[in-house]
């Protein structure tokens, strides 16, 4: 394992000039999820903020191959180039080690992309696929996706007189991928880095399929000053509404327990904009519903982790 | 802001709008977004980098050891650990993610229009 001032002498895969919005997390994290591995890499990224704004005609921020086919088939498309290229290797016309990456939104993994994404899973190809979670569609505007949070405003649950922002809870994908039974699933934040790129590191040292979902702090979707994104993915963890776990080859493990300093949900609830109006006294049920829930989900979590 | 470049006709285009530079954003400065500029204060600062981690837009640099922009404290003249090397301020759009983090305030965000007469 290697620390922040020896990476920093790598170079970038990920280069300036992408028109992402100031502050944004997808950058922070596509740059280190790429730190994890010095072979070549090959990207394939499902539509959403990372593919629109690194990649606006006639630039490309990317320093690396890129495919973008649809929104549905990240996944589908880079085990169709694992293929390939497992044929040409056989045939001994590559002998370089090529990595397959694929960058998904909440809205192209949890949503959009879970059919394509799934099968790939299941055909067993060795490739990484990382989501880039902000919770909601936000390249098209803000719109709910099944990742956003219960009581979240979205322009899709709007905030009024009979609804009260987003009424369900969200998917827990990470789950739903470990039930894949594959050999590597992680949940990381980019707030610690260095989780952040060992994770991407035995990603891409695994041997089939790696999944890494990744916490993204969105700063116009969920509403709070651009400086604090890193903050925002902080607060989240630990609050315990994004746990830092990881499953190894069917072992599940806990990178991090915040124990006795676990803070209650509204120091996170209460930081955004989008979560404003649950901050009044007559939305009180709906914020100790969300507290209940996620207090629910970590004991839960903790008991598969085998910390009780 | 965009460097000057001719429009291309469409048998110059690949086929499939396919764009066979890598990383030619470069070319593409976002530094004019900006409201807020860091500015770095050098006897804080001690080449943590964590700055260069957090920075959304790549705008950190990574100096040699006889960068005059490096920090005093912290310079390593070990080749394999990198320096704080300045701002890119051709591509920092001004969120503050790097003073905000900096664990030590080594880096200020100040209005832009202080700079104005440079």
């Amino acid at each position: 394992m290697v620390n922040i001032r020896e990476l920093a002498l790598d170079g970038e895969r990920l280069v300036s000039g992408h028109r992402l919005c100031p502050g944004c997390g997808l950058s922070i994290i596509a740059r280190a999820v790429m730190r994890g591995t010095k072979d070549p890499i090959i990207v394939s990224n499902a539509t959403g903020c990372l593919e629109v704004s690194t990649t606006i005609y006639p630039f490309t921020a990317w320093d690396v191959p890129w495919i973008h086919n649809a929104f549905e088939n990240a996944a589908a498309t880079i085990s169709g180039a694992e293929s390939a290229y497992n044929v040409l290797k056989k045939k001994g016309k590559i002998t370089k080690n090529i990595k397959f990456l694929a960058f998904g939104g909440d809205g192209g993994t949890y949503d959009i992309g879970l059919q394509s994404l799934s099968g790939a899973l299941e055909r067993g190809h060795t490739f990484v696929y990382v989501c880039v979670d902000n919770e909601g569609y936000m390249n098209t505007g803000i719109q709910r996706s099944s990742s956003t949070p219960m009581g979240a405003w979205t322009n899709t649950s709007a905030v009024g007189k009979a609804h009260q922002g987003k009424e369900q809870y969200k998917k827990d994908l990470t789950a739903v991928v470990a039930g894949h039974h594959i050999p590597y699933v992680a949940q990381a934040s980019p707030h610690n880095y260095m989780d952040l790129v060992r994770k991407a590191e035995k990603a891409f040292n695994t041997k089939g399929p790696a999944f890494i979902n990744v916490l993204s702090p969105c700063v116009p979707g969920w509403k709070y000053p651009a400086q604090l994104t890193i903050k925002m993915a902080k607060l989240a963890v630990d609050t315990c509404f994004w746990p830092l776990y990881e499953i190894e080859n069917g072992v599940w493990t806990l990178n991090y327990n915040p124990g006795p300093n676990k803070k209650p949900i509204t120091e996170w609830l209460k930081t955004q904009g989008r979560f404003r109006h649950l901050m009044k006294p007559e939305n009180a049920h709906i914020v100790e519903a969300i507290q209940k829930n996620i207090d629910e989900r970590w004991e839960e979590l903790k008991k598969w982790c085998g910390k009780n | 802001m965009v460097e000057e470049e001719k429009l291309k006709g469409w048998k110059d285009v690949p086929i499939g709008g396919k764009i066979l530079e890598a990383g030619n954003s470069r070319k593409y400065k976002t530094g004019d977004w900006r409201t807020f500029r860091p500015v770095h204060k050098p006897e804080l600062c001690t080449n943590c980098m964590i700055c260069w981690m957090v920075c959304p837009d790549s705008c950190i640099k990574v100096g040699k050891v006889d960068d005059p922009n490096k920090g005093k404290k912290g310079v390593s003249n070990n080749p394999k650990l990198g320096n704080f090397g300045g701002f890119d301020l051709d591509f920092c759009k001004g969120c503050g993610i790097c003073a905000e983090e900096c664990p030590f305030k080594a880096i200020e965000m100040r209005e832009e229009k202080e700079f104005k007469e440079e």
